[in-house]
């Protein structure tokens, strides 16, 4: 027997708590496994918005997926992870991003050893002009690493992670440009797996290539996930659906919806999402 | 009556080609001919002697030494410089004031007669600052007018390294000077010494900067602040004075070899480049 | 950070070096020669027809008319056999001509002006003495042969030196034009000579237009070759086969030995050269830069 007061008083509070819910995107991660803290972060271009009151975290050793349709932000997003978008000269920004607890933005910090912490692979694979061991070396040696038994242990290491050793091994001399392009995005991948840091970013980084080579990455990433933070940038919502723990949804540079990936495909708290992930739009 | 449009055509082409075919022939024509008259005369003794009778026999061993030394300093004080500005212009700034400036700076320099660099090399170098005539006067002298050449080049060649190379490095973790030293310098290098050549190029041939400024002393010059005379500047006074016409010969066929051999390595260089870059 | 700070910093200077050079230069001409003008008076120093260093009077009229006439000469050959050059590079020769004729072109550019000089004497002149002068004396197109030296040989001279300059330029404009132009006329049934008279050339135009006034520039610039075919009379010439000197050859026959006032003028000779290329390249400049402009707004 319920008495009807109770009855109303618990559905109003369910009715708000899931209004709350709804309007939170951004469910935190659990206690104290947050890598990164996105709060109330707005980017600008001239002035423009382009990314506006983003609040989100990236937690330790996940697959964060963002996905969306072109211009929502999402590129622009990961560039402000790792501050590349200081190299533009009309970028601005307000809000925070904190890696670990403290502001990348703030005025101490030394932006290069931030990119290090934080790598990124793009979605054009960008080999340098040098041979494959030349491109695996240069971060290192960037950061202070000249032992030449260390830096061979690092290509090996980060080959391996790539999935590309066994195909590169015996050719490391070899300019980078000689490989294909799944190869040559996987040496990118293990160009950033060089610097030991601890987030990936990558940006579409399967456009483009064949479904083998998506492949080969989508494993990488799967394995790589033990060790590190992944932000995955991806235009494709089914690798969204298949290659990440987490999604988070941009639509015009807002974020409109972050959860479990199951739970975003099957049954986003949004019409707006479930209108992109179907394809009504995008 | 029309005449055919391909009738046109191949009148217009045909005149073109006559006019080409007269310009390489020219060309072909006057490194022939000095060859021709000249290389017979250039002998291991020619290269290795000194000039006697002023210049009426013996060989041009100094005038090696000098135009070697004069182009030398040159190239070796405006090639930092010059390369250090156009890094400046492409990586550490922007478009705006200040860069209109330095542009204007160098395009103007580009356009100044070289009588005119002659005559302020003369006054400034030789007689403000003391330096007589001697081969840093004029060293100093073709710093300034192959500096533009430098710069229009270096600029180029680090324009040409496409803006993704750039955004790799810094994604890696480097400060805008180690992009600079270990991605783009490496990525243009050849053509930046395609515009370093070309400068020694014309350093070799240039005559009047350097008559009013390293002067025409037919001796052996010893340091920078002996006067010396330059190859070309041999060749001028043999053939106006009618000293030695087979001497004359000689030294432009010199000449001529080194621009040949210059001429052979920034064409070398410059493919290398688009090599790279493309 | 700090490190980074002073790098740009010695950066800067550096660069700033173009600018105070021709700043320096500007300064010093101007210091050494603009007393004399001042003294003499520019209309006197322009407009007189007497220089006579040894009695103090200095006029350059003949020397800015023998400039302007061989410079005119040598445009007319520049930019006939330069435009020639450059259409043909870019529009009606297979790669592998091309890699022959650039280069060659290049090599023309770096031949030292004392040879082209020399090779006027020994080649151009006797034939404009000897033959071309008598054959139009005979036709009634000219009065009397002269001596070879003349605003003929320097002309043609300086020609076929400033005709690199005017082909790279013009290269450079034409294949700035977008391929749409071209292929888009071709499409229209237009022969590729017809694409390139009405449509590319107009396109190219004020980067040829800068070409020409580059080409200008170091025409008037030029100073061995033109001393040694010439002939560096100091009268006014009446024709193209008359002798002539330019504000270039006087400032270099007479510096060895000049003194005092004497020497002020030749500064001052200078300082009209200066402006004179000051001007033309301004203009060059300007013109370019507004067909960069144009192409970046396109």
């Amino acid at each position: 027997m319920t008495e009807p007061k109770n009855n109303d008083v618990a559905k109003e509070d369910a009715r708000l708590m899931a209004e709350m819910l709804a309007q939170q995107p951004a469910p935190a991660c659990p206690a104290g496994t947050a890598k990164i803290k996105v709060e109330d972060f707005s980017a600008f271009f001239d002035g423009a918005a382009v990314l506006r009151n983003i609040s989100l975290e990236v937690c330790e050793r996940e697959r964060l997926a963002i996905i969306g349709p072109a211009s929502s932000g999402k590129t622009t997003f990961l560039r402000s992870l790792n501050r590349l978008n200081d190299l533009a000269p009309n970028f601005s920004k307000t809000g925070r991003i904190l890696l670990a607890g403290r502001d990348i933005y703030g005025p101490e910090v030394d932006v290069a050893a931030l990119r290090r912490r934080i790598g990124m692979v793009y979605a054009v694979p960008v080999p340098l002009p040098w041979t494959i061991y030349e491109n695996l070396t240069y971060g290192p040696r960037l950061a202070g690493v000249h032992s030449r038994s260390r830096l061979d242990a690092l290509v090996e290491s980060c080959l391996r992670s790539a999935f590309l050793w066994d195909e590169v091994k015996d050719r490391l001399n070899e300019p980078a440009a000689n490989l294909s392009g799944g190869q040559q995005q996987r040496m990118c991948l293990a160009r950033v797996l060089a610097l030991e840091p601890e987030v990936l970013l990558l940006d579409e980084p399967c456009s483009g290539l064949d479904p083998i080579s998506t492949a080969k990455i989508e494993d990488a990433l799967a394995q790589l996930r033990s060790k590190y933070s992944i932000v995955l940038v991806t235009n494709n919502t089914k690798q969204a659906a298949r290659a990440s723990d987490r999604t988070a949804f941009f639509l015009m540079g807002e974020l409109v919806e972050c959860g479990p990936t199951a739970q975003v495909f099957t049954n986003p708290k949004h019409q707006r999402t479930s209108d992109y992930i179907t394809g009504h739009f995008g | 009556m029309r005449i055919p449009p391909r009738i046109t055509q191949g009148l217009a082409v045909s005149a073109m080609w006559v006019l080409a075919s007269l310009t390489l022939g020219v060309l072909a024509f006057i490194i022939a001919y000095i060859l021709w008259h000249g290389l017979p005369h250039v002998t291991w003794t020619f290269l290795t002697e000194s000039p006697k009778a002023m210049g009426r026999e013996g060989g041009v061993l100094p005038m090696i030494l000098g135009t070697a030394w004069v182009t030398g300093l040159a190239v070796l004080i405006a090639a930092p410089i010059g390369v250090a500005t156009a890094i400046y212009l492409t990586e550490y700034t922007r478009e705006g004031r200040l860069t209109a400036v330095i542009r204007f700076g160098a395009d103007c320099l580009a356009g100044i007669p070289s009588i005119i660099f002659g005559l302020f090399g003369f006054v400034f170098f030789v007689i403000t600052l003391g330096m007589g005539l001697s081969i840093i006067s004029g060293a100093l002298t073709l710093t300034l007018m192959v500096l533009p050449t430098i710069i229009r080049t270096s600029e180029e060649a680090i324009r040409a390294v496409p803006q993704s190379f750039r955004d790799v490095s810094f994604g890696l973790g480097s400060t805008r000077w180690q992009m600079v030293t270990q991605v783009v310098l490496r990525s243009a290098l050849p053509g930046i010494g395609t515009g370093i050549v070309l400068s020694i190029g014309r350093s070799i041939s240039e005559t009047a900067a350097v008559m009013l400024t390293a002067g025409s002393a037919l001796g052996f010059p010893h340091t920078a602040f002996d006067s010396s005379r330059t190859l070309a500047l041999h060749f001028y006074v043999l053939s106006r004075e009618g000293l030695s016409m087979s001497n004359a010969y000689a030294t432009a066929s010199v000449l001529i070899i080194a621009i040949l051999l210059v001429n052979l390595a920034a064409y070398w260089l410059m493919r290398r480049f688009v090599a790279k870059v493309a | 950070m700090r490190r980074e700070k002073i790098i740009s910093l010695l950066l800067m200077f550096a660069a700033l070096s173009a600018i105070s050079g021709l700043a320096l230069i500007t300064a010093f001409i101007f210091k050494e020669g603009l007393p004399i003008m001042m003294q003499v008076g520019l209309g006197q120093f322009i407009l007189s027809s007497n220089w006579y260093p040894t009695e103090g009077e200095f006029g350059i009229f003949p020397m800015i008319v023998g400039s302007l006439a061989v410079t005119a000469g040598a445009m007319v050959i520049g930019v006939v056999f330069g435009l020639a050059c450059a259409v043909l590079l870019t529009q009606f020769s297979p790669p592998r001509l091309v890699s022959i004729v650039k280069p060659s072109i290049e090599l023309l550019a770096g031949i030292p002006s004392v040879v082209y000089g020399f090779m006027g004497v020994v080649i151009l002149v006797p034939f404009i003495r000897d033959t071309l002068g008598p054959a139009m004396v005979s036709l009634h197109l000219a009065s009397d042969p002269g001596p070879g030296l003349s605003v003929l040989a320097a002309s043609i001279v300086l020609g076929i030196m400033v005709l690199p300059t005017i082909t790279s330029i013009s290269v450079d404009a034409l294949q700035a034009a977008p391929r749409s132009y071209r292929e888009g006329s071709l499409a229209l049934g237009a022969t590729e000579w017809q694409t390139t008279h009405r449509v590319l050339l107009r396109a190219a135009r004020s980067g040829i237009v800068a070409a020409i006034i580059l080409g200008m520039g170091r025409a008037v610039g030029e100073t061995m070759a033109v001393i040694m075919v010439a002939g560096n009379t100091l009268d006014v010439p009446h024709s193209i086969f008359d002798p002539v000197r330019t504000l270039t050859s006087n400032i270099a026959l007479e510096m060895g030995y000049a003194a005092g006032d004497h020497r002020k003028a030749l500064f001052a000779t200078g300082i009209v050269l200066f402006v004179i290329i000051m001007v033309l390249n301004t203009i060059a400049l300007a013109v370019s830069r507004r067909r960069a402009g144009k192409a970046v707004a396109r």
